[in-house]
């Protein structure tokens, strides 16, 4: 069964349609790239799939619980002054899996070292998270979405505001994560990233719409219109 | 200067006073810190005019000691009502907090004056406002509400810290993962408009606010963990009200604005030690 499928999703806000008929399927082991132009629908989708607002028709089956879902964030202005340390930030991705007990377990905090190890982080587990930079902030944020999940990371444009050595680490990491197993659902514009790393492609607009392989969007008409669009 | 001190702690009415300020400076602290980084602190500055239009209403209706019956309920129905304003994205969230507040302030100012039982109006606002010598006047219920009152805020913040901060940092994470944020928010607005009602016998309505803001950002000047935050924000809070408490009884000045300017003393001072500290680094 996949984890995620959506059937005949319609969305939008305020009684707006914004994207009509979304029919498409995460699987297992997938990265899935989520491209449309600004205002398209996709950080609305996104929302939808992660359970934070409802689809205006249509139904979304889910093949794994809320609490296996893994999430990267876009930066909220709170964040930007919050005086936090990078090990208070990591822990807090195991809350789903607490339920009423109060503290974490041993294993947890196992596993938050073993996520911060991976990603390069251990050093700085107690930095104050708001003296890092973008790069090292995003990884925090990446390591708090690994203790949330084992399964499925949804990640809202994690190189938005990078440079292009710290975005090409990060594209790095997130492509090694799935390697492992990790499905990974990427909401962007980065064409080019798409190409390279993508296994699947979901273009949201109101329409056409498309949802397939990389290969087959590379061959249709909605990608050789976007891809000429960009290189240009 | 040390006698006269001593004399006074022979009296039951200033310990108790004593006892009741701290609880309640310590327990606005702690929900201090997460209403200030969620950006509500203007909440906690908008149900004390409601407590305020509570207050009015119970002098009028003669409850006397029973006066919380009527400002308890008024004052958390508006906290959750507030809560859910600033989130809807419709409505001009601040405005419209803004209004209730300043509403109710009117309101109950009016209610006063058409209705009131007693002949000096003026006195009893001024002293609802700035809470005057109300805290030397507690009655045995009072300090065991406060006590049980302060017990329970404490068992709540440890028992969901790690949920708190969560919630705190990034509701939307946390609602994706899974965890109810709306059920904390509320609970948070409940024991915050709790702790309102509660602090208007020590401070006075208008003042509340400051009880809760400057420990927790005086702490933020120089700690930068979470848990470091809010166990410093709690101890700053314990001493300056103590602080205040003390100088407003030996020198007879307004117990609510000496302990708030105790608190403002105490942000210059941290403020200060996080520039130092950040220059050193």
């Amino acid at each position: 069964m996949a984890l995620i499928s959506c059937k005949d999703v319609s969305l939008g806000y305020e009684g707006k349609t914004v994207v009509e008929n979304l029919n498409f399927e995460i699987n297992d082991g997938d990265y899935l790239y989520i491209l449309g132009e600004n205002g398209s629908g996709k950080s609305t989708l996104m929302k939808t799939l992660l359970g934070l607002r409802n689809p205006m028709s249509g139904t979304i089956l889910y093949g794994l619980n809320h609490n296996e879902i893994g999430y990267l964030p876009q930066q909220t202005i709170v964040q930007r002054d919050f005086p936090a340390s990078v090990k208070e930030i990591v822990m807090s991705g195991f809350l789903n899996h607490c339920g009423l007990r109060p503290f974490y377990s041993k294993d947890e905090k196992r596993i938050a070292r073993e996520n911060m190890e991976k990603l390069g982080i251990s050093d700085l587990k107690k930095r104050c998270y708001r003296e890092l930079s973008g790069g090292q902030q995003q990884r925090v944020l990446l390591a708090r979405a690994l203790c949330a999940t084992t399964k499925l990371i949804v990640l809202d444009e994690p190189v938005a505001g990078l440079d292009p050595k710290v975005t090409a680490e990060m594209y790095d990491l997130i492509n090694n994560l799935n390697k492992e197993g990790i499905t990974v659902v990427m909401v962007s514009h980065d064409i080019q990233a798409a190409m390279t790393y993508a296994t699947k492609i979901l273009y949201v607009s109101d329409k056409p719409q498309f949802f397939d392989s990389k290969k087959k969007y590379i061959n249709s008409e909605i990608g050789k219109v976007f891809l000429n669009d960009t290189s240009e | 200067m040390q006698e006269k001190l001593w004399t006074y702690m022979g009296y039951d009415f200033v310990i108790n006073a004593l006892i009741v300020g701290v609880l309640i400076a310590f327990c606005a602290s702690l929900l201090g810190v997460t209403l200030v980084l969620k950006r509500f602190s203007y909440i906690g500055d908008g149900l004390s005019h409601v407590a305020f239009a509570g207050m009015a209403l119970a002098m009028i209706a003669e409850l006397g000691n029973n006066n919380m019956l009527i400002i308890l309920p008024i004052t958390i129905i508006s906290a959750v009502l507030m809560l859910k304003t600033s989130q809807n994205t419709k409505i001009n969230g601040d405005a419209a907090i803004a209004m209730i507040s300043v509403g109710s302030l009117a309101f109950g100012y009016l209610l006063l004056n058409i209705f009131s039982p007693s002949a000096n109006v003026s006195g009893d606002v001024c002293s609802t406002l700035f809470g005057a010598t109300s805290i030397l006047t507690l009655s045995e219920f009072d300090v065991y509400l406060c006590i049980g009152m302060s017990i329970f805020v404490l068992l709540f913040y440890l028992f969901f810290y790690n949920k708190i901060f969560a919630v705190t940092f990034d509701e939307d994470f946390a609602t994706a993962t899974g965890i109810k944020s709306g059920v904390y928010n509320t609970l948070m607005a409940v024991i915050t408009a709790v702790i309102v009602v509660l602090a208007m016998n020590l401070v006075g309505s208008l003042l509340i606010s400051a009880l809760v803001i400057f420990p927790a950002l005086s702490s933020m000047r120089v700690f930068k963990n979470f848990k470091a935050v809010v166990v410093s924000s709690g101890i700053i809070s314990v001493i300056c009200s103590s602080i205040g408490l003390v100088l407003a009884l030996l020198n007879s000045t307004p117990v609510g604005a000496t302990i708030v300017a105790v608190d403002i003393v105490c942000f210059i001072m941290f403020s200060i030690a996080g520039f130092a500290l950040g220059k050193n680094r």
